[in-house]
């Protein structure tokens, strides 16, 4: 993580200013102070962030869970019918209607190209992996979401655990939410959605036309307990790890520790809760 | 007062009717998108927002513009501007309405419009632009009415509403800042991340809307028998000149860091309005034809108010030249800027954006709309105007 924020730095071309911050938040995390504390939460991006928000973003954490994901990019190179498994799995378990029409489109994960998801990593003469593979996007569960900065509704909300939700019964459908998010993940329902959902599944409700959403984490899932229905989809491949950054003893943490990770468009002072292993 | 529009000749009632149609089809034409969805228009999640944000960030703009008059006459006492401010005041209120109506054409639950009242969330900028704009509307109605109404019974204005008249000039500024800010705080949409959107937005303002006003003074002269004075007129043009101007050179300074920093997310999106974007083999170009119209009638209208035969000695060149640069700045930033800013899409793709029959004809609508309460608010100002003269 060291090694990640000091490149990012690096990267970012931020000033020696920011680089103290860094390392202060470094520093804390080396004295063992508050070990549990994620470390993307503090540190880099703090001085774009509203004091009030730096507030919340800091404090939040230390007692309380951060749910996030680690991908495995090289899983779903060995098996490239695991893409479509998690799509599929999350469209069951979520109602996600699927429209004929790709202007009507609603997703929550998908398969994209190295490069559309990590467009700043350019490279002249591409691996093979990077040519041909894909990886899966889903909601970044940011720990500092430009989303729930822009509603003006509170429709969209970060939970105390992390995980940015939404309530559909609020939003207002003004789509700002969708014009904040830097990693295109917010689908609008441009129609009624219930005519065009193959499977439905009565435990999860479905929405109503004019509302935005997103992959929610699986929160209803993880509430009683479960994986989510994508992670489930992984089988025991490890594709896709979901656990709690916070907690030092989780799998994720141990992963983000063993593996070099990387985090889409870190640059933007998000922090995202999602990484990928590549 | 208002018996005032209830009286005209033919031209006017045709005029009105002439609006009305368009508003009819409008009400129809949402009527259909308020049972179907948002579908109906050509948005999508990749460009989440079309033409009814865009005219909304427009109509912000031609607002605020209306200050250009108001600021001289209460600040500098610009005695020449006393006839005129009533029309600036009347049409920050159309075209507030006009951005209010667009605003709940492209709500995707109109009726759960209150909640960003029932649930304020300070942290979001369309909060605060909901409350700029529901103040200025109310500061401009509360002005025009009360002025409107001292002048009727030919006695000084109350000096309370001075009070209300200058907050509504620092208001004026914050409406089309604040607008400004729904985009330019935004993380990754790099076209829009820019410090000098706020003031590029105000100097397209004060450049577009008291253009519009011009105009209008110079129809109000021919078909309402109104003269709103030659030395107002020719101040306005050099406050257009100068608004103009300084927003050509905001524009110019976004060409200059883009192309020389060479920064792909910072020319990109210039490069899509302007000479089209080359992506996968394909060239996506489908705003270029608006973008060098922008340009295109910036240089005629500039050159028609500038040149001093065609601004001093003829109305009907003036009139073209404001037309041309209200034109122009329309499809800078009713256009250009906010479909623009889509381009391309936070996964490095590319969808361009067709407004459907059906959107188009809802914009349409509203636009007659405002322009129709334009025109009752004109025909009162103007009836109260002639009954002080007689
Ligand atoms: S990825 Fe987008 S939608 Fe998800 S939390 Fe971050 S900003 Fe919000
Ligand atoms: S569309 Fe809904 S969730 Fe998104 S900003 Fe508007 S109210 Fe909030
Ligand atoms: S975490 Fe749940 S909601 Fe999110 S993509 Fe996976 S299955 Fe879908």
């Amino acid at each position: 993580m060291d090694k990640k924020r000091r490149d990012f730095l690096k990267v970012a071309g931020i000033s020696t200013l920011a680089g103290l911050g860094g390392t202060a938040v470094v520093d804390r995390l080396v004295s063992g102070t508050h070990p549990s504390v994620a470390n993307a939460s503090g540190g880099h991006g703090e001085e774009h962030a509203a004091p009030k928000e730096e507030h919340a973003v800091q404090e939040a954490p230390k007692t309380g869970k951060r749910y996030g994901m680690v991908i495995d990019v090289k899983k779903f190179q060995e098996d490239p019918a695991l893409g479509e498994r998690i799509s599929r799995a999350c469209i069951q378990a979520h109602n996600i209607p699927e429209f004929p029409e790709k202007k009507d489109e609603i997703k929550w994960i998908w398969m994209t190209g190295y490069e559309n998801a990590f467009p700043e990593k350019s490279t002249l003469y591409k691996d093979e992996t990077t040519e041909e593979h894909q990886v899966p996007v889903l909601c970044n569960h940011c720990d500092n979401p430009p989303c729930v900065r822009a509603c003006p509704t509170k429709a969209t909300f970060k939970n105390k655990d992390g995980i940015v939700i939404m309530d559909f019964h609020r939003c207002i459908g003004c789509r700002f939410c969708m014009a904040a998010c830097p990693y295109g993940m917010r689908s609008f329902n441009w129609r009624n959605p219930r005519d065009f959902i193959t499977e439905v599944n009565r435990d999860f409700p479905s929405r109503m036309r004019g509302v935005v959403e997103k992959c929610n984490f699986c929160a209803e899932r993880i509430g009683v307990g479960q994986k989510p229905a994508c992670v489930e989809a992984c089988g025991d491949t490890g594709a896709m790890v979901f656990g709690d950054l916070n907690d030092p003893e989780s799998e994720v943490r141990k992963l983000l520790k063993e593996n070099y990770t990387i985090q889409r468009r870190p640059s933007l002072g998000t922090h995202p809760s999602v990484f990928y292993i590549v | 007062m208002f018996e005032k529009a209830l009286k005209g000749n033919n031209y006017y009632w045709m005029w009105l009717a002439f609006l009305g149609f368009f508003v009819g089809i409008a009400v129809i034409c949402y009527l259909r998108q308020y049972f179907y969805g948002l579908g109906l228009t050509g948005m999508s999640r990749d460009v989440s927002w079309g033409l009814y944000i865009s005219q909304f960030t427009f109509l912000v703009g031609v607002a605020a513009g209306g200050v250009m008059l108001v600021l001289p006459y209460y600040i500098h006492n610009y005695k020449a501007f006393g006839k005129i401010t009533i029309l600036g005041e009347f049409l920050a209120i159309s075209a507030l309405l006009m951005c209010l109506m667009f605003i709940m054409a492209d709500l995707g639950q109109p009726l759960r419009g209150l909640n960003v009242l029932l649930h304020p969330t300070p942290n979001s900028m369309l909060f605060w632009d909901m409350c700029v704009l529901w103040g200025y509307l109310l500061l401009n109605a509360l002005c025009g009415w009360v002025i409107l109404t001292a002048e009727r019974k030919q006695v000084a204005p109350p000096k309370w509403i001075y009070f209300f008249v200058y907050i509504s000039i620092p208001f004026a500024f914050s409406i089309h800042t604040v607008t400004a800010m729904l985009y330019c705080g935004l993380p990754g949409r790099h076209f829009w991340l820019s410090a000098i959107i706020a003031p590029r937005f105000l100097a397209s303002a004060f450049a577009a809307g008291p253009a519009l006003i011009v105009i209008m003074a110079l129809i109000l002269k021919r078909v309402a028998n109104f003269d709103a004075g030659k030395q107002a007129i020719d101040k306005m043009v050099t406050i257009i000149i100068y608004a103009a101007i300084a927003n050509m050179f905001f524009v110019g300074l976004e060409f200059f860091v883009g192309y020389y920093s060479n920064i792909p997310g910072h020319y990109h999106t210039l490069q899509y309005l302007f000479f089209g974007l080359e992506h996968h083999g394909h060239v996506y170009n489908n705003l270029v034809p608006f973008m060098w119209g922008f340009l295109i009638l910036f240089v005629i209208g500039f050159f028609l108010i500038c040149n001093p035969q065609t601004r001093r000695n003829n109305d009907l060149w003036l009139g073209i030249g404001c037309a041309s640069i209200f034109l122009s700045f329309w499809l800078d930033k009713g256009i250009g800027f906010v479909l623009g800013g889509f381009v391309p899409t936070p996964l490095e793709e590319i969808t361009e954006y067709y407004p459907t029959a059906n959107e188009l004809f809802i914009t349409i609508g509203i636009w007659a709309a405002g322009f129709f309460i334009l025109t009752i608010l004109y025909k009162i100002a103007i009836g109260v105007e002639h009954e002080v003269e007689a």
